[in-house]
């Protein structure tokens, strides 16, 4: 199990590594290779030629690429600081490094809008993972039935509609018709739980509808294969009941393949639901993304970017370590 | 004597073992680890032994779908042993293979007519009447109705499937077809219809087989010559009715004498006579030293740990044949001992 | 009035199984009346869709969780119905009085729970008072006496790591563990080697001597029943085409289906034959079976004697050997003798 664990572990540094290899490269060479000056973002076209060159000079735009990676890197793990002479910027760890429009450093920028994502997804998680198992669990069961036809096609439906559709109508409807629900702002949770919980429900109601309904028919496959296999009959051979059979025998293997989907759909919200924090207004990991598309801001898409492939290979690195835990065929390979 | 159409000898498939970050190879399965023996024109050789021993891993060296690790296959004066896909192809028109598996052998997209005339097309076969014809005339061959030409394979029995299998070995008139167990996935009144198919095309066609399987009753009614396989290795090769009235290798006894008779009046005796081996095979990746049946073995002595025995004929028994042995079975050995004492409590 | 005669440990009468599917009824058991005693075997034989594995399964209550499954019929175990009885009745029977083992113990065993976990299991749903300390003693006890080495370090292994042999024993150990007294064996010998088959079948044979259970044995081969059973049923088309004592059904049997089963095999026993004497054709289908006898469309003797053999079911009839043919008795046991007895 040690080596097992020691593997992953570092094929998870690697892979991140990789990420920000090719990210760092994409958006630091790119410019350069298109003539457009990273220095000139900084400060604006009208600057004298000094004041830019010495901004180069600070940032280390002068320097090889595979230097300023190395620089980026260590400002990750260690924090770095900019100097131009006496000039001299400390950037703590993890940096990384200045936003182009407002020249405050991206990482306090990021770790701000965190929260925010972080209470959407978790939210919305265990949302769909209560309803979508459910509902597959019992459609599975009920195979045939009206529930469980009434509840694919509520799923089918889930599936099609963007969160932009749906987000809206829920809106409309519980927000400004019914008024059951105030008018979207987050309040962090430290602030007040209540205004907290009210603010994000609908977006999780949302957010979670997407997901539900696919992991409803994902369970709902996976526990009627499971039903058929042979090792759920010997469970009721030997006189089990039904809801040890169902509830440990076979939940316990219809579910395996849900953990690898949630670990990668967990992994990719958090780094940001662009559509679900736009339609609501939050002003999360996504929302900053765009802005920043918007406005080219190069650094904190970088950011926002690493943030977003941190998060799937960390979901992936645990998905493995679970798998191993559930699956001894894994762990004793 | 007839001529040899195909012989390996010292034939051998290690499957590597990987371990680690940079699977580096810390063993290997030596699926099958040297054997010597040759298949005559015209005969029908058997391979029989349990899961594990190698039959079917040395089917795929015979026919080079697998490549040896070590020693040579040589069909008809030539070595193929290390031939590439290219120079292969020739090959593959002499001899073809028989699977197991009727379900999964079949590609399931794909009518009965296209499987059938594939080998056909890849190899160029001119078909003086017709594609169509031709396959139809396999398939009256094999016993199916020629009008199923454009069935799926889902759309037949697994007895039929099977007879579709060997319609596409069959297409290209190859001199040896290896089946790899091919009656054992199917009912005892279906597989006894395959036999007699197999049995009609040999003659029919001047075919060799070797034929692999579990069931030394199966083998013993198809087969000239009899191979017995154990842990990678051939212990006992021999004439089909010397083998079955004169085994040898103390595994070939226990084989012979743990499969059950349908005659209930002579329970009692097939009891008292029975062999019973204890334990498991051993794994491959770690054979025991010198004879590799040792360690389950009631005649078992030290040499036999020290000392692999070769595949030899004993000039002192005049009934003896290659066996693999240090003390092969003599005739009318006493059973009694052989029996374990009761199973482990 | 006189006092009743005791009824067989397990007695099964009339019964019917049928699943209603997409394609249509799917007819699989009809009619199928059997009895065992405890101590005795009876061997089911046929081929697949012969329908031997769902009478074992109906006999166990296991068609109940399938919606579209009907059974109808009387299964009496110890003067207890269970066609009849409630879901929570027959599972407290199920794993208790009257257990499994199947074919392929790798499958059958959950890859997720240690062998050892799923023997607990077993026996601490039919006896709830135990602790686990004392189910898990009992299981070890279970393992090391279906012959399982280092019992202790076993129990915690998963079925995965266990060889073929070893994991149906386990298997065994698994079924026996509350003393069934009614042990139901579907196909237990079918995934495993020779060697390791005789060795299982052993097994079998002593468990059954020291626990004086009624055994069901379940298999297309003829030599595992000739191995085991006392008696034997041959199961063609969903139906029970024959039954009796086992020396006698192997020596003497009655019906043509018996006849090709027979042909089919090669023997260790006999001298090798040309050729092999298969029945022709294939099995019917249980959807649409064949009017009258459904073994007509393969049997060389169809017709030999009229036409009732296209039109009209044949009854199970005898007194100890029963054969559900219409040939008439003498000429069936002429045919045997003259045309088939040579040939095997």
């Amino acid at each position: 199990m040690l080596a097992y664990i020691v593997r992953r572990l570092f094929n998870a540094i690697i892979t991140l590594l990789v990420v920000t290899a090719v990210t760092f490269a994409i958006f630091f060479a790119i410019p350069k290779a298109t003539g457009s000056d990273p220095a000139l973002l900084y400060i604006g076209k009208q600057s004298d030629p000094a004041a830019i060159e010495g901004i180069r000079t600070k940032m280390g735009f002068n320097d090889p690429i595979i230097v300023q990676y190395g620089k980026f890197l260590k400002g990750i793990v260690a924090g770095r600081d900019y100097a131009n002479g006496p000039d001299v910027t400390h950037c703590p760890a993890p940096c990384l490094g200045y936003s182009f429009s407002t020249d405050q450093e991206v990482t306090p920028l990021l770790m701000e809008d965190l929260p925010v994502t972080l209470s959407l997804a978790l939210g919305a998680a265990v949302l769909w993972l209560i309803i979508g198992i459910s509902f597959g669990v019992i459609s599975a069961l009920r195979r045939g039935t009206f529930i469980d036809r009434a509840a694919m096609t509520t799923a089918l439906a889930g599936v099609s509609l963007p969160v932009y559709f749906t987000g809206l109508l829920a809106s409309a409807i519980f927000i400004y018709w019914l008024e059951w629900l105030p008018q979207g702002q987050y309040v962090p949770f430290t602030e007040n739980p209540a205004e907290w919980f009210t603010g994000l429900l609908l977006p999780w109601i949302t957010l979670a509808f997407l997901f539900a309904a696919t992991y409803a028919r994902l369970t709902r496959a996976n526990m009627l294969e499971t039903l058929g296999e042979d090792y759920v009959r010997t469970a009721r051979a030997k006189g089990l009941t039904e809801r040890v059979v169902i509830g440990k025998h076979a939940l316990r293997s219809g579910l395996t393949p849900i953990v690898t989907i949630f670990g990668l759909d967990l992994g990719a919200l958090l780094g940001g639901a662009v559509l679900t924090e736009t339609v609501f207004n939050l002003r999360g990991l996504g929302y900053q993304a765009l802005t920043a598309i918007r406005q080219n801001d190069l650094p904190i898409i970088l950011g926002v970017t690493l943030i977003a492939a941190f998060f799937i290979v960390f979901a992936n690195l645990i998905v493995d370590l679970v798998y191993g835990w559930i699956d001894p065929r894994v762990r004793l390979a | 004597m007839s001529e040899n159409l195909l012989e390996v000898s010292g034939l051998q498939k290690h499957f590597p073992i990987t371990k680690g970050l940079f699977k580096r190879q810390v063993g290997a399965v030596r699926a099958v680890d040297g054997i010597d023996l040759e298949v005559r024109a015209g005969e029908t050789l058997g391979l029989v032994g349990e899961s594990g021993c190698g039959k079917s891993t040395a089917g795929r060296l015979f026919t080079r779908i697998l490549e040896p690790t070590g020693g040579k296959v040589v069909f008809e004066g030539n070595d193929i042993s290390h031939k590439n896909v290219n120079q292969l192809r020739p090959l593959r028109r002499d001899v073809q293979m028989i699977f197991q598996d009727p379900y999964s052998s079949l590609n399931p997209r794909h009518t009965v007519g296209a499987i059938i005339s594939a080998p056909l097309q890849i190899q160029d076969i001119p078909t003086p009447q017709g594609l169509k014809k031709a396959v139809q005339e396999l398939l009256e061959l094999v016993g199916l109705n020629p009008e199923h030409y454009n069935r799926y394979p889902h759309e037949f029995s697994g007895g039929q499937r099977q007879r579709i299998g060997i319609a596409r070995a069959l297409a290209l008139r190859p001199k040896l077809i290896v089946a790899d167990e091919p009656v054992s996935a199917l009912d005892v009144s279906i597989q006894a219809q395959v036999v007699n198919l197999l049995d009609d095309l040999q003659r029919e066609f001047d075919l060799t087989y070797v034929f692999i399987a579990h069931d030394l009753s199966v083998v013993r009614h198809i087969s000239d010559r009899v191979a017995v396989m154990y842990l990678g290795k051939v212990v006992e090769i021999a004439e089909r009715d010397d083998l079955y009235k004169n085994p040898r290798h103390p595994y070939t006894v226990a084989l012979m004498s743990a499969v059950p008779v349908p005659d209930p009046a002579r329970r009692d005796r097939a009891q008292r006579d029975r062999v019973l081996l204890t334990g498991d095979v051993p794994s491959p990746i770690n054979p025991p030293s010198g004879c590799r049946f040792r360690t389950r073995c009631w005649k078992a002595q030290d040499i036999c740990a020290t000392e692999e025995p070769p595949l030899t004929v004993r000039l002192e028994d005049p009934q003896s044949h290659l066996t693999a042995c240090h003390f092969p079975v003599v005739d009318d050995e006493t059973v009694a001992g052989r029996r374990p004492a009761a199973t482990p409590a | 009035m006189s006092t009743p005669i005791a009824r067989p440990y397990l007695e099964v009468k009339d019964l019917n199984v049928r699943f209603e599917t997409d394609d249509g009824i799917v007819q699989a058991v009809t009619d199928s009346s059997f009895s065992v005693e405890r101590g005795k075997t009876l061997g089911i034989v046929g081929e697949s869709g012969s329908g031997k594995s769902v009478t074992s399964l109906a006999v166990l209550g296991l068609h109940r969780t399938r919606s579209n499954a009907k059974v109808s019929g009387e299964i009496w175990l110890d003067d207890q119905e269970l066609v009849t009885a409630t879901d929570e009745q027959v599972r407290k029977l199920r794993g208790g009085k009257m257990a499994m083992i199947f074919q392929d113990p790798l499958s059958a065993m959950h890859p997720y729970f240690t062998v050892g976990s799923q023997i607990v299991e077993a026996y601490r749903v039919h006896h709830p008072e135990t602790n686990k300390k004392v189910a898990r003693e009992k299981a070890i006890d279970m393992l090391a006496r279906v012959g399982i080495p280092q019992p202790e370090r076993r129990f915690n292994d998963y079925a995965h790591q266990f060889s073929g042999g070893m994991r149906q024993r386990a298997m065994i150990a698994m079924a026996l563990v509350n003393d069934p007294s009614l042990l139901i064996a579907d196909e237990p010998t079918t995934a495993l080697d020779v060697t390791v088959q005789a060795q299982i079948l052993d097994l079998i044979r002593d468990l059954q001597d020291e626990f004086g259970s009624a055994v069901i044995m379940i298999t297309h081969d003829l030599g595992v029943v000739a191995e085991l059973a006392d008696d034997v049923l041959v199961m063609y088309g969903g139906k029970v085409i024959e039954k009796g004592p086992a020396i006698d059904t192997f020596q003497n049997p009655q019906h043509p289906y018996t006849w090709g089963l027979l042909g089919s095999m090669p023997r260790l026993d006999r001298e090798v034959r040309d050729r092999l004497n298969p029945v022709k054709g294939t099995p019917p289908s249980l959807i649409n079976l064949p009017d009258g006898c459904a073994f007509h469309p393969r049997c060389p003797y169809a017709g030999r004697n009229g036409n009732r053999s296209f039109t009209e079911v044949p009854m199970l009839r005898g007194d100890v050997h029963k054969v559900a043919c219409h040939l008439p008795p003498d000429d069936r046991t002429t045919i045997f003798q003259q045309e088939v007895l040579p040939n095997l």
